[in-house]
């Protein structure tokens, strides 16, 4: 049986206290009802439900948060949101995580590593922004 | 002899499942019958009135009521024929419905148990007979045993009602578990501040009679006129002397663990509880004390200067009469040596809840500093387990302790705010905010002082170096989880205390299947017990907070004044009887009966004198037992004569 190590160091409360100042939400504030995800449209095609994602923002776990698909399904309907008997703006929790990842660990694109075929597909705006966004350049 | 029968329908709660018009129709063929009614709710008072207008016109002398049990409504249906000028003892209460409907889902065979039951109650009517109401005197004085916020609230609230009223407190001062507490929940009062006003009360109050370190030691009589046996102990400090001055304390040669500390810190052998302590006296510690025959060593008394020590006090027993008595014995925390997995007590620095308390107290065995007890090193991250011991059937205490939820957050929350770059876990099964502004607590701990709520329960603690390596599961993420805290408190669960146990054998109180005292009626009664005239409040009936146990103390105090306030009261009128001339003195009934009721006395007979049964009349409460166990069929019970009782047997073995 392997046991997960709970440990509230630098990186945990660094992890946390971003994600509550990006939201600006106080995850803490979670007890774990559930609504969130027993309202969600797209439970179903989430790694981990949402309230197990905020429960693992609250202990600082960062790795697993970014591993999971969880905020990148989330279509931030907002149904969450309204829902939140604590009030917490879930779906600004999960853009907190989107965010979080492009602001501190930026996917880059590399012109060389899209295929022709893709190039000839892709319209040329979409280019663009890409790599505006996502390369080191 | 003319008798009326009603059947009561309870709404569909007898209806459902006994044929009440049938059971009407059949007692009408019954022998002596002269009225037989059904009635939806016989209780309601449309349905007392068709029982009060047959009195009267048909001129009945006997009323069966088949209805709920004799424990909810004997009391106004013996009112109804009583006031329609007939004896509230010749009223007969059929039970159809605990004993036949509630029980049963035929109503075939529903409805005929209900006929035969009618049935052989109509055979006992009919032998019914009046008895006299009984009534005794009362003494206009209360007793409280245990000094805690129940027994100093309860005795406050006798007091003010007017009454005189004793405590009996068993340790050195009163106030109990609460005075050991640091702040409480939910609004993080400090908890001697709202106690201690109340416990110099207690000491000024003229009403109030205070016996500290004494105990309840034996208890006879009966509601009204309880005689009361109390044994204090010797202090050997004599309280109106001692100026509280400490010069004895410096000089003792004698260092023990101090209890108030929960053993955390030392003490002195000459001691003051703690500085609020009521009575506001030193006390003499006379199993380590180095001065209490033989005497080795004086140091305290040379340097007393008011000469307040007595080293030759003698125990004392004080005996007087109580009208009523509250019983406010408390809890104790479940011993943590029966947690195995948690360490069994051998890892210093596993502390219980109330080990915790006195750790973060201002008062307490490290002035509040937060240091843990093995190195005294100061405590950063510490982890809560919730339900030690509770919640647990199989090896532990099958019941919540109700307030551990909020006393670990309690603390959880003071630590935070003490240590603000500390860490503090709560291991959690269910978070239960049952009461008044609890949930918002729950949620500013929570919020403001991000005290981490992890669901699922600690499998085990191990000494890991100077840390605690705890090993629990996170059901939420459902991981098996690991880490490492300097301090575990476990939120220990509460048990009665031996005071309980006590007390309990004392004055002869049934005790609930955890130990703790039963009452009454669980809703209706909550502070009424098996003995008439004696109360109960605070944790001795089960885990309760403090604004409960107030409010409880509260009631018990009125329903003693209920007693003590007036000049007589009523006792059992359906006691037992001797019949002298077949009693042979044998003596089976004196050891049988659990009142004590009962004595052998001469009588002269034939020119000779014998041995009779005598039965003091308001002792006996109308058990039974006595007329079940006598060979020779001597004793009787009025209103439960073996006559009335056979012709029942006879009438429900003849279908």
């Amino acid at each position: 049986m392997s046991y997960d190590y709970i440990e509230f160091g630098e990186t945990e409360k660094e992890f946390t206290s971003k994600i509550e100042e990006i939201s600006g939400q106080n995850i803490f504030s979670c007890y774990q009802c559930g609504k969130c995800s027993a309202g969600c449209a797209f439970s179903n095609l989430m790694e981990k439900t949402i309230n197990h994602t905020i429960q693992l923002v609250q202990l600082g776990k960062k790795e697993k948060v970014l591993q999971s698909n969880t905020h990148w399904v989330c279509a931030s309907c907002l149904t969450c949101t309204v829902r939140c008997p604590r009030e917490i703006d879930v779906a600004a929790v999960m853009e907190a995580i989107r965010e979080y990842t492009l602001r501190y660990e930026p996917e880059t694109i590399e012109r060389l590593d899209l295929p022709e075929e893709l190039l000839k597909k892709i319209p040329n705006i979409a280019l663009v922004g890409s790599f505006r966004k996502k390369s080191e350049l | 002899m003319r008798i009326g029968v009603y059947v009561c329908e309870c709404g569909k709660n007898i209806s459902a499942t006994v044929d009440t018009e049938k059971v009407a129709e059949y007692a009408k063929s019954l022998p002596n019958v002269a009225s037989s009614r059904v009635y939806k709710y016989m209780c309601a008072d449309p349905g007392q009135e068709i029982i009060k207008k047959d009195i009267e016109e048909l001129k009945l002398d006997k009323v069966i009521v088949a209805a709920c049990s004799p424990r909810m409504h004997e009391p106004t249906f013996r009112a109804v024929i009583e006031d329609k000028g007939l004896n509230p003892y010749t009223l007969e209460i059929v039970n159809i419905r605990e004993q036949v409907s509630w029980v049963h889902d035929d109503k075939k065979k529903g409805t005929k148990k209900a006929k035969s039951l009618v049935k052989s109650s109509v055979m006992r009517s009919a032998l019914m007979e009046p008895l006299d109401r009984k009534r005794v005197g009362v003494t206009h004085k209360a007793l409280v045993i245990g000094a805690g916020i129940a027994g100093i609230q309860a005795a406050l609230d006798i007091a003010g009602s007017g009454y005189q009223v004793t405590l009996v407190e068993k340790s050195s001062s009163i106030g109990g578990k609460m005075a050991q507490l640091d702040k409480t929940f939910p609004t993080l009062d400090c908890s001697a501040c709202i106690l201690s006003p109340k416990m110099v009360e207690v000491g000024r109050n003229p009403n109030i009679t205070l016996i500290a370190n004494a105990e309840v030691e034996q208890v006879d009589g009966y509601v009204g006129n309880f005689k009361v046996k109390i044994k204090k102990r010797p202090r050997y400090v004599i309280e109106d002397k001692c100026t509280m001055c400490d010069d004895c304390v410096p000089v003792c040669p004698v260092i023990v663990h101090d209890e108030y500390n929960e053993n955390l810190s030392p003490r002195k052998a000459i001691y003051i509880a703690f500085p609020q302590a009521i009575p506001a006296s030193y006390i003499i510690d006379p199993d380590d004390c180095l001065g209490i025959d033989p005497l080795i060593c004086s140091k305290c008394k040379d340097v007393c200067g008011p000469e307040a020590i007595d080293f030759d006090m003698k125990p004392e027993i004080i005996e007087d009469e109580f009208g009523a008595i509250v019983v406010a014995t408390g809890f104790e925390t479940y011993p943590i040596e029966n947690l195995g997995e948690y360490g069994a007590g051998n890892i210093p620095d596993v502390i219980t809840g109330l080990e915790f308390e006195r750790l973060i107290s201002p008062g307490g065995p490290s002035t509040g500093d937060l240091r843990r007890p093995s190195d005294g090193k100061l405590i950063k991250n510490v982890v809560f387990i919730h339900c030690a011991g509770s919640r647990d059937p199989a090896k532990h205490l099958p019941y919540c302790s109700k307030i551990c939820c909020m006393y670990s957050t309690k603390q959880a929350l003071m630590f935070k705010n003490e240590v603000r770059d500390g860490t503090a876990v709560n291991f959690y099964i269910d978070i239960r905010t049952g009461g008044k502004d609890y949930e918002e607590f729950y949620q500013r701990a929570a919020e403001e002082a991000k005290v981490v709520y992890i669901r699922g329960k600690v499998s085990e603690l191990i000494q890991d170096g100077a840390e605690i390596l705890v090993k629990g599961v996170n059901t939420l993420t459902a991981e098996t989880v690991e880490l490492h805290a300097d301090v575990v408190v476990l939120a220990t669960g509460i048990i009665p205390s031996q005071g309980t146990k006590d007390i309990a054998s004392v004055l002869r109180l049934s005790l609930g299947i955890n130990g703790f005292i039963k009452e009454a009626h669980p809703k209706l009664k909550p502070v009424e017990t098996s003995i008439t005239g004696v109360f109960v409040a605070g944790c001795a009936t089960g885990p309760k907070d403090i604004p409960e146990t107030v409010s409880q103390a509260g009631r018990a105090a009125v329903r003693a004044c209920n007693i003590i306030a007036q000049d007589e009261i009523e006792v059992e009128a359906t006691i037992a009887h001797v019949d002298e001339i077949l009693c042979r003195g044998c003596g089976i009934c004196v050891g049988t009966c659990p009142y004590s009721a009962i004595t052998l006395i001469d009588t002269k007979r034939f020119g000779n004198i014998y041995k009779v049964a005598s039965v003091n009349e308001a002792l006996c409460k109308g058990c039974g037992s006595c007329a079940a166990a006598c060979l020779n069929s001597a004793i009787n019970q009025f209103g439960f004569e073996d006559k009335q009782i056979l012709a029942m047997i006879q009438a429900l073995g003849e279908e």
